[in-house]
């Protein structure tokens, strides 16, 4: 197992007491695996995608739980050990490709840049490396791209050099935070691609991070769904998206425009929003807004299995699951 | 990059122009004062009147009067002072120029070195007592009036304890030239550089660290930390580079607002002949010649100076070099 996460809790200061933002969230990732972590905005994917890489610098952050990483424990890892791991061993892509390489360098400075903090070689070594790298992502005429400036490229540009850059230490583990969600949707499709020739070209696992049904449907072979910090859902695309457990995944699905067809004129979306990390309830977090809730769902429910995946719900305990859904089309 | 070039000095040809004809309108075209019985001396008589009022064009139509005036500014520099008769004007500011640049620049190389240590260091070790202290130190500094602290320094330096051997070294008070003795203009200037400094040694050192700790929140700042980046590597290359921004506007006009004459304090305490102390002469003696002469000097080297920082900007970020 490349990676395997144990009731990972990371809790923040908010208003002077600590908050968990994420609560016991346990998964892992096989090597070439692309597992997809979903949820609404503020579920917590970034902080547990963060909280991974040893980024989360909040003063007063607890981490706890478990990271293994080949084996390596990472949580409460020094951090001079951390660095080297991160960039060479495990990398990251984020949302906004425009503000995340520092403007005043050239792309091609600042991918060496990562190559020679890692590793002792040239500058011009560095450099060829840089632009091969450019160009097997796609880039044209990697030379130039290399010379130019962040704010010169276009988003898509930039979005490929930002995951020339994380592959330039060919990294066992990359963590893409919603890499597609600032960009237009052919290019979104184009670097989606990209991401998953990266098992076949690079043997990575990508740990892929959105907030998009379809974007998962296309790419995940396993798929975690975060709600308010917690997991409610996690397991196999495929039986994920034909039998949702848990009726937060179901409410999801529901919301994904179809590929084919007709679009309905309004699509179906989840009423109500998340409750605030500081206001989660005891019981079930996704109470408020079920169309399901009654007595049991006061008690969080436990992660159980069902059918192949996991489900922090009371209903298929109870022995009565979600009905399976028509899933013709959706299996890209 | 060679177009933009040419187009700023275009436009700071522009500004001085301007900057001298409303400087031109506001001191001698005031109606109902006669600058020409100012500039004859109070018992002149009619013949001299009459060849001053010719030699200044003020018979004659307003453009004239400018254009000798620059003339007799630029060009033949034999304005003469109001105040000391037969004085010129020019010479005297070209004299003054080099105390005050020599000042300046002395202070500004302390304070911006200072400064980035004080301000990296705060950053570096944010919410730490060595931030705390640094940032307290920057707050005095800025407190400090300097006229206080040049007093302080001279009673101590000059007075009370010169003979100690600390401070015996410290040569009386005035200006030593650079091509003259070198070491003297050194130890001339020692003291003033450090006292002039101090004041922006707390400005620039709380603003880069507040930059720099704001720019840390910036997402390429969470990139290079995710690329396995040492945290001073970070800070250096990626945080304090973006910071220097703002840091070099801030100095650009600092720096053109003391060399144009607003050292004056540090200038009077240190008994420094210097412009600031010149435009402040010129001014309580409503000295007209004197007054135009030194608020030229200042426009030029604060348009100098803007001209300057715009340069820089354009080697220090790309995104300015291509007009965005
Ligand atoms: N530094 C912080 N201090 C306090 N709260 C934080 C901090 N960072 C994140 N949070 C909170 O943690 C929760 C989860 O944030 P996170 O960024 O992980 O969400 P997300 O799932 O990535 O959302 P999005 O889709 O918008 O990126 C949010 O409620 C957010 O307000
Ligand atoms: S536990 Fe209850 S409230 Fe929560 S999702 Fe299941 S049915 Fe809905
Ligand atoms: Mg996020």
């Amino acid at each position: 197992m490349l990676l395997a996460v144990r009731d990972l809790t990371v809790a923040l200061p908010i208003g002077g007491r600590l908050v968990p933002i994420v609560e016991s969230v346990s998964f892992t990732l096989g090597a070439r695996e692309i597992l997809g972590i979903v949820g609404e905005s503020g579920s917590g994917k970034s902080v547990t995608s963060l909280a991974i890489m040893g980024l989360i610098d909040v003063p007063g952050a607890r981490i706890s739980g478990s990271v293994r990483f080949r084996g390596r424990e990472l949580v409460g890892l020094a951090p001079r050990a951390y660095r080297a791991l991160r960039g060479r061993e495990i990398a990251m892509i984020f949302q906004d490709p425009m503000t995340a390489f520092t403007p005043v360098y050239t792309v091609g400075r600042q991918i060496d840049e990562q190559i020679r903090a890692h590793q002792k070689i040239s500058r011009s070594d560095a450099r060829a490396r840089t632009v091969r790298l450019l160009g097997d992502m796609g880039v044209p005429d990697p030379e130039r791209v290399a010379g130019r400036y962040p704010h010169q490229l276009s988003g898509g540009l930039r979005q490929r050099a930002m995951i020339a850059m994380a592959l330039s230490c060919n990294p066992a583990l990359l963590i893409a935070d919603e890499p597609t969600t600032a960009l237009d949707v052919t290019v979104q499709a184009q670097i989606l691609d990209l991401l998953r020739g990266l098992r076949r070209d690079y043997g990575s696992s990508v740990l892929l991070i959105t907030h998009d049904m379809g974007v998962v449907a296309e790419t995940c072979d396993r798929t975690l769904v975060l709600y308010s910090g917690l997991v409610a859902e996690r397991g196999p695309t495929g039986a994920l998206f034909a039998q949702p457990g848990h009726p937060y995944t179901a409410a999801l699905l529901d919301s994904i425009p179809p590929l084919h067809g007709p679009r309905p004129a309004r699509l179906p979306s989840i009423p109500g929003s998340p409750p605030a990390p500081a206001g989660r309830p005891a019981g079930c977090p996704f109470a408020p807004r079920c169309a399901y809730v009654h007595d049991s769902c006061a008690v969080r429910p436990p992660l159980v299995a069902c059918g192949e995946q996991d489900v922090a719900c009371v209903l298929p305990a109870e022995g009565r699951p979600l009905p399976p859904r028509f899933v013709a089309e959706m299996s890209a | 990059m060679v177009m933009s070039v040419l187009r700023r000095l275009g436009q700071t040809l522009f500004v001085l122009f301007g900057i001298s004809v409303l400087v031109f309108l506001v001191f001698f075209a005031t109606p109902g004062a006669d600058p020409t019985a100012r500039i004859a001396g109070r018992n002149a008589s009619p013949e001299t009147m009459a060849r001053v009022r010719v030699e200044y064009g003020f018979d004659r139509p307003l453009p004239v009067q400018y254009a000798r005036m620059m003339e007799k500014l630029f060009v033949t520099r034999d304005l003469t002072s109001y105040v000391n008769r037969g004085q010129k004007v020019v010479p005297e500011i070209l004299e003054a120029a080099p105390v005050t640049v020599s000042l300046v620049s002395g202070a500004a190389l302390i304070w911006v070195v200072l400064s980035v240590a004080m301000g990296v260091t705060a950053a570096a070790l944010r919410g730490g007592w060595v931030d705390r202290g640094l940032m307290m130190l920057g707050l005095v500094g800025i407190s400090i009036p300097v006229f206080w602290l040049g007093q302080v320094v001279n009673l101590v330096t000059q007075s009370r304890y010169h003979d100690s051997w600390l401070f015996s070294w410290v040569p009386g008070l005035g200006y030593v030239p650079l091509t003259e003795d070198p070491l003297g203009w050194f130890r001339a200037l020692a003291l003033p550089w450090l006292t002039l400094a101090v004041l922006f040694v707390g400005i620039y050192s709380r603003v880069l660290r507040a930059d720099l700790v704001a720019v840390q929140s910036e997402d390429f700042m969470r990139t290079a930390r995710a690329k396995g980046l040492s945290p001073m590597r970070v800070l250096l290359v990626h945080g304090l580079r973006t910071s220097m921004i703002t840091f070099v506007s801030l100095f650009g006009l600092d720096f053109a607002q003391l060399v144009g004459g607003g050292a004056l304090l540090t200038e009077v305490v240190f008994g420094l002949q210097g412009v600031g102390r010149l435009t402040y002469q010129a001014l309580s003696n409503l000295d007209l010649p004197l007054i135009m002469a030194t608020v030229m000097y200042s426009a030029v080297f604060v348009v100098i100076a803007n001209a300057v920082v715009d340069m820089l900007y354009l080697f220090l970020d790309p995104r300015v070099r291509d007009g965005r």
